[in-house]
């Protein structure tokens, strides 16, 4: 078998008091077991759409999804995810934090082995001194290994990550991509990652999917990466194709991903306010503009 | 003779070093970058320039005097912007205008100040308070705030690492078009190497602390104005780059201390928990694909 994952004819729509939005529409996408896929895009062009009905965790609207030979019904532990925020509970330390989906999985092993498990994970994500302190008492980067642990830690068929790097800062990026690479490698578990950071895109995956805007977003086009692995990022960066991936990426996200919105300009606006592109299907904007 | 200097500057807070043996020199004009880690001790490098700390041991010169004290010949931009909430982007930069030349007329205080806030474009936001503002424009009445009071040196705690990845392209653009336009010498600090790229003529790594110091500097030797995706087909900038990076990620290396501890991992496979449970009928112990296997890492 050769797709080990198949999203068919995927459709999200919301009822909207015009008719239904069409979120994501007719979206087709084929993964090879153990092949690390990337989705890129602008913020709220559906990608994170496509992530969340491939974790269950959103109702599918038309079309169909197969992991391993069975149509998804659902969340379940056979998909891993990493959120953007880590989503600790934050009563619990880190080590019963992994573990307590550990447990679930694994409720026919022992005790001692279970626990094992959880920190062999935690140590190969380098929390080794700290897996019992609380997560308030851990930097948000280090809150995010615990989130990667905790997702590797259920052996899943499949990795979801939701831009899991979004919220750090890029020398913290850079440096959680090689720990996530090094679990990859180890597991070759097949991924679905969702970013909107091109060198992340470049550095981690074996096939980047381009989205274009929505509402209605569909494949823009799809990129091979080729780099030999495993990977360096120094390696990666000397490859001669690397710059020539990386201009095509920010080319298509300035120009071509916005094919079928209305012809507001790509650059900003004079006052440094976001563009006036469908801002409002998430909440995130709203939420921003209170935080701020 | 070097216009900013640091020789030695070492700084610890209660038995944690921060900063050890730190030194630097900039000239007159210069724009630096200082790229580190979080937690690597930036700020309190910055705040001892600006003399809101006092190091342990060495000098902090500008201008070949030592600086002890805060003054208004450093202009400092802070990351959560710390604009007034009560006042509007016109008296919050009157406030500093007014401290800093209190015997200028009323009318030439305010032309002062107009001439600044249309420098960064928020001439028609003039009137409003910062709660009505975005981040972006909070920030950029923050940078105007620091130049009104016309310093010799600006200095610029990452000033935008909380604005999203769009604004923080405008204002970098804005932030060298000042530059170019005034000459001010310029510390940056940033921990997006692309952003120190993007803006600095110079870029000293900060490594990764405890009792972090500067490392050699990296010159960026890209003709200005600088575009951004223009930049893609430099080899000076993919080799700086990859340089500056590589040279980042091993200083954070090596401050790990290599301990090889010896992990057990179990090889079970994982249960499916969409099927019923087996209850005492059922198969209650694990199924594993072999013998336990033991697995030397590697860790920091």
């Amino acid at each position: 078998m050769s797709d080990y994952v198949e999203l068919s004819n995927l459709t999200k729509t919301y009822p909207a008091p015009k008719g239904e939005a069409v979120i994501v529409k007719d979206f087709n996408l084929r993964i090879r077991k153990g092949e690390f896929v990337t989705l890129i895009g602008h913020s709220g062009c559906g990608k994170s759409t496509v992530l969340s009905m491939l974790a269950g965790l959103n109702p599918i609207s038309g079309g169909g999804i197969i992991l391993a030979g069975k149509e998804l019904d659902g969340p379940g532990p056979d998909r891993g995810v990493v959120f953007q925020s880590p989503c600790l509970l934050p009563w619990l330390t880190p080590f019963e934090n992994v573990k307590l989906g550990v447990d679930q999985v694994f409720f026919t092993a022992t005790k001692l082995e279970r626990c094992e498990i959880v920190e062999y994970y935690l140590t190969v994500v380098g929390l080794g001194d700290s897996m019992h302190k609380r997560p308030a008492q851990l930097s948000q980067g280090m809150r995010q290994r615990v989130g990667i642990a905790r997702a590797f830690a259920l052996r899943p068929k499949m990795l979801l990550l939701d831009e899991p790097f979004g919220m750090l800062d890029s020398l913290t990026r850079y440096e959680l991509q090689q720990v996530l690479l090094q679990l990859w490698r180890k597991n070759k578990v097949t991924a679905l990652m969702v970013t909107h950071d091109v060198d992340e895109a470049l550095f981690l995956s074996d096939r980047i999917v381009c989205m274009t805007d929505g509402p209605a977003a569909e494949v823009g086009e799809i990129l091979h990466v080729n780099f030999p692995r495993p990977r360096e990022r120094k390696a990666v960066m000397e490859h001669p194709d690397y710059y020539r991936l990386r201009e095509q990426l920010i080319e298509f996200l300035e120009v071509r991903a916005h094919r079928n919105s209305k012809p507001t300009p790509v650059a900003p606006t004079p006052d440094g306010l976001r563009p006036p592109t469908a801002p409002s299907r998430n909440d995130k904007p709203k939420l921003e503009a209170i935080t701020a | 003779m070097a216009f900013l200097e640091l020789i030695n500057v070492s700084k610890s807070f209660g038995v944690l070093p921060v900063l050890k043996d730190a030194n630097l020199s900039l000239d007159q004009g210069e724009f630096v970058a200082i790229v580190g880690f979080s937690g690597a001790g930036k700020t309190t490098l910055l705040n001892l320039i600006a003399g809101l700390l006092h190091p342990d041991s060495g000098t902090v010169k500008l201008n070949d005097l030592e600086i002890t004290a805060p003054g208004p010949d450093r202009g400092v931009v802070f990351q959560n912007y710390s604009l007034l909430p009560w006042l509007t982007v016109f008296e919050n930069i009157f406030l500093a205008v007014d401290q800093v030349n209190p015997n200028w007329s009323r009318q030439k205080k305010r032309h002062h100040v107009e001439h600044f806030i249309a420098m960064v474009n928020l001439t028609p936001a003039r009137d409003k308070r910062p709660g009505e503002l975005s981040g972006g424009m909070r920030q950029r009445v923050s940078v105007a705030r620091a130049l009104a009071i016309e310093p010799q040196i600006l200095l610029l705690d990452e000033p935008l690492s909380a604005l999203d990845a769009l604004t923080r392209a405008t204002l970098q653009d804005e932030l060298s078009r000042i530059h170019q336009a005034t000459r001010k010498t310029v510390v940056l600090i940033t921990n997006d190497p692309d952003e120190g790229i993007y803006l600095a003529d110079r870029i000293i790594p900060l490594t990764a602390g405890p009792a972090a110091t500067l490392g050699p500097c990296f010159q960026v030797e890209i003709p200005r104005p600088r575009d951004r995706k223009a930049i893609n087909h430099d080899s000076h900038f993919k080799n700086l780059r990859r340089d500056l990076i590589d040279f980042m990620l091993c200083s954070k290396q090596q401050r790990h201390t290599t301990l090889t501890r010896k992990l057990i991992l179990p090889d079970i496979e994982p249960e499916d928990l969409s099927r019923s449970r087996p209850g005492f009928a059922g198969r209650s112990f694990a199924r594993r694909r072999s013998e336990i296997k033991e697995e030397t890492i590697e860790v920091e």
